[in-house]
């Protein structure tokens, strides 16, 4: 227990500043400024996070907005289990034709007002897989999408810099 | 290891029924038998105690070759049967292996060759998005297929049912509550007891390998990057030493111990990520939280060293697409002073805490005999017994160059698998070391010859999940013909099936996460 609280002091707090995105980078993600946004989700919002045929790269740089250097619930921004608790859909991959119904359904399953952030190329073009027997490719090819963060996979300070821009995007 | 020959000794047993060609290829022992004896040679070969290690089929004009991939002590034969395009049948080896079972499903589904005799044949990468009739991977099936607008989920797969008093189901997915990978799990339990298990997978299938077909070296190795996201070294690297093999090129020395230091670090970036990963699971989130940093770190050494934070695309046919300086090589060294430091500090508060030992202890069992059957890989192996590791037992460079030392244990519970993961990432640390001492001057790539057309190759690496084997074949003009990757998840999602019998539902988290399947390397 002693090592525990130890490593704990000394390790202390890691957390870095993250600066709110500008203008030019909110443009370059594709978010339009509209100052309802941030009424609707009161300054927070709960993500649904659906692979809908990624490679898990993205999953993996996903999940380090969790760990202590981005710490990203500070911002209010939390990862809920179920789509029907969720405000946004963080969406990944080219969308599997074997995936494409139970995007669908996760989309329907989520509450009015919603977003859909497609994050890493596939889900924004269908990157390296794109269209095939197999693949619907982009993410907008099977539900509508408000922001896309590019990237492969789109480093943590990207994804925290696209939904930030989420929050963060009035005037 | 490979100077002990099996090799001719069984032969030598083999009954004279059998016909064995030998094809003299420049890297694989190629043994072509007639179709018909394709079962009796598993039926020996496993008697012989050989593994079965992959299994896959591709189409040549208007016959199929079949192929599946056998190692003992190291030493590797692929096994090749031809058979006429009209009426596409041969026996099942999955009787014998049943390392062999999704392996043929696959093939039955991507080409519509019939296994006779396999003991499961229902459909398993086909959902809904082609027919029954339609096989994707026959050369006559357009890469753009026929899809509706909307692809029907699959409903009406046959699950294994059960019945009896106080037996429910729980079905989970694809959907799953974390953020991971999607794939269906059939469960019946009886109280909170799991009685059984059925992985429904297939979700993420992008048809890499069909898409793969008519691509050029560089263009193929960005592909092999993404099998599966988290192994994109690995499966590069298997995917790039094969397309080498085929064209005859020898990559420099250099490039060689800089593959050796990419692959070191993606296992031990991995593993860390794994560990913190399985402790969260049993909701000892100190753990998590320290591994998570410590993962961080490391991966931002590689966005600085290297460019790529996943180190994604540094491996390029005929070498590496980026050197290291001798700053970076001090860089590498000085971090990895560091990380021993913390990780003792760290592992020490893992190792005296009695509540993750309450819970990882006797876990998630998987006994030698199953772990042995399922030919299971890497940690998973290695935790229930299976000493094997590519590195050691079939070494390419730069690992002919050093001792690897492979963690074993034998409890086979999941922390058997945490503590082999934690042994790895230590004698990784040492490898990276060795490998920046050892690093030659010189180029760190050789110019890409074309293959002939034909040609064909074998790469066979340890990846972080265990051993990873990519095949080749080359058409004309440098094009790709044939490509398939075999992730060693593919032996060892099985495995989970059987670990988890008899745990509480609860703890299938902390089950999973031990052995940490890919999704997208199992689903193509």
């Amino acid at each position: 227990m002693l090592n525990i609280v130890k490593k704990i002091l000394t390790t202390g707090v890691v957390t870095e500043r993250i600066k709110a995105p500008n203008d030019a980078e909110l443009e370059q993600l594709g978010i339009e400024i509209k100052s309802h946004i941030d009424k609707k989700f009161s300054g927070s919002i709960a993500i649904r996070q659906v692979d809908a045929g990624s490679c898990n790269g993205c999953e993996l740089e996903i999940h380090a907005l969790n760990n202590p250097f981005y710490d990203i619930e500070r911002f209010g921004v939390h990862f809920v289990a179920s789509p029907r608790h969720a405000d946004v859909l963080l969406v990944t991959g080219p969308v599997s034709r074997h995936m494409q119904t139970a995007l669908l359904r996760t989309y329907e399953a989520t509450p009015n007002p919603k977003w859909v952030v497609a994050a890493g190329d596939c889900a924004a073009c269908g990157g390296e897989f794109g269209v095939s027997y197999a693949s619907c490719g982009a993410v907008s090819n099977v539900i509508p999408v408000d922001v896309t963060i590019p990237g492969c996979p789109p480093t943590p300070l990207a994804l925290m810099k696209g939904l930030l821009g989420l929050i963060n995007a009035k005037k | 290891m490979s100077s002990s020959n099996w090799t001719t000794d069984f032969l030598n047993q083999l009954s004279t029924d059998i016909t064995v060609s030998k094809i003299d290829t420049a890297s694989t022992t190629l043994w072509q038998i007639e179709s018909h004896a394709w079962q009796q040679f598993a039926e020996l070969a496993v008697q012989q105690n050989l593994r079965w290690a992959a299994g896959w089929a591709e189409q040549v004009d208007n016959r199929f070759f079949i192929n599946a991939c056998f190692e003992k002590q190291g030493e590797y034969v692929l096994l090749r049967t031809i058979i006429e395009g009209s009426n596409p049948e041969l026996p099942s080896q999955a009787t014998v292996y049943p390392a062999a079972n999704r392996s043929e499903r696959h093939t039955q589904d991507m080409f519509g060759i019939k296994f006779i005799g396999h003991p499961d044949n229902r459909r398993w990468t086909r959902h809904q998005a082609w027919i029954e009739s339609h096989y994707p991977l026959r050369k006559d099936y357009p890469v753009q297929g026929t899809p509706v607008g909307v692809t029907a989920p699959d409903m009406h797969y046959p699950f294994i049912k059960s019945h009896g008093a106080g037996v429910y189901e729980i079905p989970v997915g694809p959907v799953h509550a974390g953020i991971i990978e999607p794939g269906h799990f059939r469960f019946q339990a009886v109280g909170e007891l799991i009685l059984n298990l059925e992985e429904r997978l297939g979700y993420v299938h992008k048809g890499i390998e069909k898409i793969a077909e008519g691509r050029e070296p560089e263009s193929l190795a960005r592909l092999a990057g993404r099998v599966s996201g988290d192994t994109t070294v690995g499966h590069c690297w298997a995917a790039c030493m094969a397309m080498e093999q085929a064209a005859g090129v020898i990559i420099p020395p250099r490039a060689a111990l800089i593959r050796g230091i990419l692959a070191e670090r993606e296992r031990i970036a991995n593993h860390m990520g794994d560990i913190g990963a399985i402790c969260n699971d049993v909701a000892f989130v100190f753990a998590q939280m320290q591994f998570t940093r410590l993962r961080e770190l490391w991966l931002r050494t590689n966005a600085t060293v290297f460019g790529h934070r996943l180190l994604m695309d540094k491996i390029v046919p005929g070498g590496v697409a980026c050197d290291l300086s001798d700053e970076s090589g001090t860089l590498i060294k000085k971090d990895i002073v560091e990380l021993r430091k913390e990780l003792a500090e760290v592992i020490l508060a893992l190792d005296i805490n009695s509540s993750l030992e309450d819970r990882l202890y006797t876990a998630g069992f998987l006994s030698e005999e199953i772990a042995a059957a399922f030919g299971t890989l890497g940690y998973v192996g290695r935790a229930s017994g299976q000493d094997f590791d590519v590195r050691r037992d079939a070494p390419y460079a730069p690992y002919d160059q050093v001792t690897v030392k492979v963690a074993l244990e034998n409890q086979g519970d999941i922390a058997s698998r945490l503590w082999v993961r934690y042994k790895e990432i230590m004698a990784a640390l040492r490898l990276v070391e060795s490998f920046i001492d050892q690093l030659v001057t010189g180029d760190i790539r050789t110019e890409w010859q074309t293959p002939v057309a034909g040609n064909e190759g074998l790469g066979i690496v340890e990846g972080w999940r265990g051993e990873i084997i990519s095949y080749i074949r080359f058409d004309a003009d440098n094009k790709i013909a044939r490509f398939y990757p075999r992730d060693p998840s593919q032996l060892n999602w099985p495995a989970l099936e059987k670990l988890v019998l008899n745990n509480i539902v609860p703890d299938f988290p902390v089950c999973n996460k031990s052995l940490n399947g890919s999704y997208s390397g199992n689903d193509l």
